[in-house]
């Protein structure tokens, strides 16, 4: 048996948040879920998918972590950086990884972040490949 | 024709190594490796990085610039020879990443460095069929090469994308017309299973890069009836910076005309990406009116030439999404021994 553990029908049901970070938002109240939920607390179903990648102009990091201790799935990508990421329209948190950092102290709060496609894990040498979207020190300052 | 480039988008990984370190680790001399390919530093993709995401990025960026909804592309193209998976499409994993339709037509091409020009090609010829509206076609690869090896001076990560349209409302570059030249030149090639391609050394030169890359171009301007003296920019395919300058300089183009679209020696040879991107770099700074001829060149071995026309909506489109000029600047240098850690190249019993 080839050494595969991703339950598969999991990963590609949430394909649309790791891909797009598509949130659920609430017509009826406004409120935005990350992730997705089917019932908002104000009582109402009437809820729209909504990708923060076509919404949101601009991520700003809020604060962030570094991890030396990870499970074993993420040991050869030591150390993790965890982030609090703002989005301002929908107004909504999020923690993301933080990738392509190589001096931690590059990272700083309120610092302009932009989201990257990227793996999150391999599945040994024969499962599948997950995919999800992290962050990233922006190219360049989004003007809004 | 009737189709061209409605817009482009461009994505190198930031993490770069310079040629002089690869140098340092193998006992070159770096002076003698710089003078031998003129590149001076070439990407390397994060650990979390392949020809998947990087290919995604390149998408979004070409989208973007297109002004045009992902709803509305009707297929999806992708040239790779670095696939993560042996059987399992990069196509299909665009279509979710970028919120396309289903209802698109979707698949990955293999000619070596070649696959997404033809892919360019194919999409262009159908939509002046009418068949489609706009296509999108990426060029991506994460390519291998041995270490301590020649390649492992050049071999490099990158990733270029272009929505073609038949609108001319949204086309900010033409094509007018393309010739294909292949034959069954043996010059570099990867067995199924193995981890490094195979490189003929002085074979890769006149046989294979310049006998195709000279007889598409020619090929093209008898075509066309135009003359080197009729196009302001010439961009060919860059496994180092040596190959097209010489192929500018034996077709007659002067040298001023070929170095605006070098990309290599700043990234190394990104393979599917290689003249794409540097086609991208030239659409960076081109004004209406510009002629450019793009040959790209696939080990195996053949060669596109393409002859663009730049429109008017070129100045508009540059600012839509980050440019290769800025990709180029964002840039963390790394030394060997990261360089392995991310592309994978120390053997472990446990990955992760």
């Amino acid at each position: 048996m080839p050494d595969y553990n991703v339950p598969v029908p999991r990963y590609w049901r949430n394909i649309p948040t790791y891909y797009r970070l598509t949130v659920s938002r609430c017509r009826s109240c406004g409120r935005v879920y990350y992730p997705p939920r089917a019932r908002c607390v104000c009582g109402s179903r009437d809820i729209e998918q909504v990708s923060l990648l076509d919404a949101c102009r601009k991520f700003r990091l809020a604060e962030f972590t570094v991890l030396h201790s990870v499970s074993v799935d993420f040991e050869k990508q030591k150390p993790l950086i965890f982030g609090l990421v703002k989005c301002e329209n929908p107004e909504v948190s999020l923690v993301s990884p933080i990738t392509d950092v190589l001096n931690v102290g590059d990272l700083q709060s309120g610092i302009e972040l932009e989201p990257v496609f990227r793996v999150v894990k391999r599945d040994g040498s024969y499962g599948i490949v997950c995919y999800g979207t992290k962050f990233r020190i922006a190219t360049r300052e989004v003007k809004v | 024709m009737r189709a061209g480039i409605a817009g482009w988008g461009t994505y190198i990984p930031r993490f770069r190594i310079s040629t002089r370190e690869i140098a340092r680790v193998w006992g070159d001399d770096p002076l003698r490796i710089r003078d031998l390919y003129l590149i001076d530093e070439k990407t390397v993709e994060n650990y979390d990085e392949d020809a998947v995401t990087m290919a995604v990025e390149a998408a979004r960026r070409a989208l973007a610039r297109a002004e045009i909804s992902p709803r509305d592309v009707d297929c999806v193209f992708v040239g790779t020879e670095s696939k993560p998976y042996a059987v399992k499409p990069v196509a299909s994993i665009l279509i979710d990443a970028l919120g396309l339709r289903y209802d698109v037509q979707a698949v990955d091409a293999e000619f070596a460095c070649k696959a997404a020009s033809d892919m360019m090609l194919l999409t262009a010829l159908a939509i002046e069929a009418g068949r489609y509206k706009h296509g999108l076609v990426v060029g991506s690869d994460a390519s291998q090469g041995e270490p301590g090896e020649h390649l492992d001076y050049s071999a490099s990560a990158g990733a270029v994308a272009y929505v073609l349209t038949g609108d001319r409302e949204k086309m900010c570059a033409e094509i007018e017309g393309f010739y294909s030249y292949c034959s069954d030149t043996p010059d570099f090639w990867r067995r199924d299973g193995s981890p490094f391609p195979v490189h003929g050394e002085g074979f890769t030169g006149e046989p294979a890069y310049f006998r195709h890359i000279i007889a598409a171009a020619r090929g093209l301007m008898e075509k066309l009836g135009l003359k080197p003296n009729d196009f302001d920019y010439v961009v060919f395919h860059q496994p180092n910076t040596r190959f097209p300058l010489r192929v500018a300089s034996v077709l007659g183009f002067p040298i001023d005309k070929a170095k605006p679209g070098i990309v290599v020696d700043r990234i190394g040879n990104t393979y599917n990406a290689s003249a794409l991107l540097g086609l991208a770099k030239v659409l960076e700074i081109a004004k209406p009116g510009s002629r450019i001829l793009v040959v790209t060149y696939g080990s195996g071995a053949g060669s596109n030439a393409i002859s663009l026309v730049v429109t008017d909506k070129i100045e508009h489109k540059r600012e839509l999404a980050d440019k290769l000029s800025e990709q180029l600047e964002k840039k963390i240098l790394i030394d060997y021994s990261m360089n392995l850690r991310f592309r994978k190249l120390i053997k472990m019993l446990h990955s992760g």
